[in-house]
């Protein structure tokens, strides 16, 4: 557990100025003309190099002073939060599924478990699963993993989970509990729950997709409501259960009885505030965090910068970026 | 060049202003940022009495005088305090070392009552950024909408204003503030949602376009997130991360003989 830079000296007064704009070598770089977080520190901060040790491919790269563009290479990032398709409210730069996935591979994603807008509000989950397989066969490139939507409201959802695990071989399932309608103590999602752990399934609940602030009008939809959920999950017969967009939802407490469960973990993609995913490893293991952008709904930047801003070492930053994910995934 | 137009001394660790800023620095150091632009106090309140407004415009000060060559103060005031407000504006920025205005969610900014403040800052070239939010659960009592800043824009068509967060509802606030040559749209304080920044470069103009975080409430990374994933030219992004505010900041700090 990371004790958030307490070991980390203060900026000496007698260098300000400097310290931004040494203009060292980058990594990725997006400092332009004077600043940019230099290779060196990003290295260190991350624990890149030692990632790098490891065998995982991290492509070097001296990006231009002048050039504001990311250029991370490779570091096998496993990104646990992507949704493919069209979100209901607006058009994203990225959702075509061929320009998400060249950009993802440009910025080092290796791979993505990919989930489907179209899962929140359409009722024929059985075409919306069809569909997203299709897309991740045709365009994925070997990247995107299909992530099935169940909603257990709908007539013989039974039969969409069995799909997604017997006819899909896909290794989990997303789960939107707000837009569906039910609430986690409902019994058919206990249910869902252990049809889930019968077929090997990752189960991921995505909390939010929205700030609830910024929902339209005539489709607000709350958070879900997870304090139920440690008492659902604490035996070793649950299922894996991935927590997507968690951050606003889950304080204290209850962060941390889930993560003692030891059958959840915590994706990365709203966490929020300064060093903010160092912040989270004070309160729960970096064993239980993994990897999410929320893109394309999310720029995919956003979670990427995070894992430089906060100084992680590198234990923790191979666990976030692949490790954990893998794990998961391998036990379901 | 990365200047951050919109950050504050809480939710970072630290007993001190100092400390604060330190920590901030910290993090903007990782991530590229050079200069910062810092306003309100270490504890906040929706509506702070005089000696609140001078106890929080006190501790930036403490805190921009450590650092005078990475960080920028921007003076608070309450529009329900207009008097003691002139007085902070003369002690702070004009014979202190701030730089700007800082509005927070007092009284919509749209009332008659800060006309006077906003004269006087454009007096003295500061440029005022304003809280803005449009809420789909409900604003504050007191808080802003970029519709309301926007009218306060049309009154004084000479002064600069900064929309903060933009209302953070970002396809409203961007329409709102369009036609108000006058005011530019801070991307703050709001989950990094996709075609933000495209959508405020395309309707407003890369110049109209400011980068800030909110931090430490908000990640510097996440802010950043919105200008550097976004699909627009590198010579926007330069825009938008340092050179706008710098452009509007200049006639400031010219004023104050700060050297760059």
């Amino acid at each position: 557990m990371n004790a958030r830079n307490t070991n980390e000296p203060a900026p000496d007064p007698s260098q300000e100025g400097n310290s931004a704009s040494t203009g060292a070598m980058l990594l990725p770089s997006f400092g332009g003309v004077r600043g940019g977080f230099s290779r060196r520190t990003f290295l260190m901060t991350t624990g890149m190099a030692a990632v790098a040790v490891g065998g995982i491919a991290f492509v070097e790269g001296r990006a231009a002073q002048s050039s504001l563009k990311p250029k991370p290479i490779s570091i096998g990032l496993v990104d646990t939060n992507v949704a493919l398709g069209r979100w209901p409210f607006r058009r994203l730069p990225l959702d075509d599924t061929p320009g998400l996935v060249a950009r993802l591979q440009k910025l080092g994603v290796t791979q993505c478990w990919a989930g489907s807008f179209a899962g929140l509000l359409h009722r024929d989950i059985a075409g919306v699963n069809a569909r997203l397989v299709e897309e991740c066969r045709k365009h994925g490139r070997g990247l995107l993993v299909p992530f099935g939507s169940v909603n257990p409201m709908l007539p013989d959802w039974e039969e969409d989970l069995g799909r997604c695990h017997a006819q899909y071989k896909m290794p989990g399932i997303r789960l939107h509990p707000n837009y569906h309608g039910y609430k986690l103590d409902a019994p058919v999602f206990v249910r869902l729950l252990h049809l889930a752990r019968a077929n090997g399934l990752v189960v991921q609940i995505a909390v939010s997709m929205e700030d609830e602030r910024m929902h339209h009008a005539l489709a607000r939809v709350a958070d879900v409501d997870l304090s139920l959920l440690p008492a659902l999950i604490k035996d070793s017969d649950a299922p894996r259960l991935v927590l997507l967009n968690w951050y606003r939802a889950v304080k204290g407490d209850l962060l941390k009885s889930l993560a003692d469960t030891g059958n959840a973990w915590f994706d990365v993609a709203t966490v929020e505030g300064v060093g903010g995913i160092a912040n989270v490893l004070t309160q729960i293991p970096a064993s239980r965090v993994v990897f999410g952008s929320h893109a394309p709904f999310f720029y995919y930047e956003s979670a990427w910068l995070k894992l430089a801003e906060s100084a992680l070492s590198q234990e923790q930053t191979r666990a976030i970026c692949a490790d954990n994910a893998r794990r998961v995934w391998s036990h379901s | 060049m990365i200047w951050d137009v919109h950050t504050h001394l809480s939710g970072v660790p630290g007993d001190t202003p100092e400390d604060r800023l330190a920590r901030l620095l910290e993090f903007a150091d990782r991530m590229g940022i050079e200069r910062l632009c810092v306003s309100m106090g270490m504890n906040w309140s929706h509506d702070p009495p005089p000696d609140d407004l001078r106890r929080q415009n006190d501790e930036v000060l403490r805190a921009v005088t450590r650092w005078p060559k990475r960080a920028f103060g921007f003076v608070y005031l309450n529009p329900n305090h207009i008097e003691v407000s002139l007085a902070e504006l003369d002690r702070c920025l004009r014979d202190g070392p701030m730089v700007g205005v800082k509005l927070w969610v007092a009284r919509h900014c749209n009332t008659p009552e800060l006309d006077p403040m906003v004269r006087r800052a454009t007096e003295l070239k500061a440029v005022i950024l304003q809280h803005t939010y449009i809420k789909t659960t409900g604003n504050l009592p007191g808080e802003s909408t970029p519709m309301e800043l926007a009218e306060l824009a049309r009154r004084h068509p000479d002064a600069t204003f900064i929309c903060g967060h933009t209302g953070a509802n970002w396809e409203m606030g961007i329409r709102a503030i369009r036609d108000c040559k006058n005011v530019y749209a801070d991307l703050c304080g709001s989950d990094p949602t996709a075609g933000y920044t495209e959508m405020a470069v395309r309707e407003l103009g890369a110049t109209r376009v400011l980068y800030g975080s909110d931090a430490g409430g908000r990640s510097f990374a996440s802010q950043l997130a919105k200008v550097l994933g976004a699909d627009i030219p590198e010579s926007a992004k330069k825009l938008i991360l340092g050179e706008n505010l710098k452009r509007i900041l200049m006639p400031m700090l010219k004023l104050k003989g700060i050297k760059l």
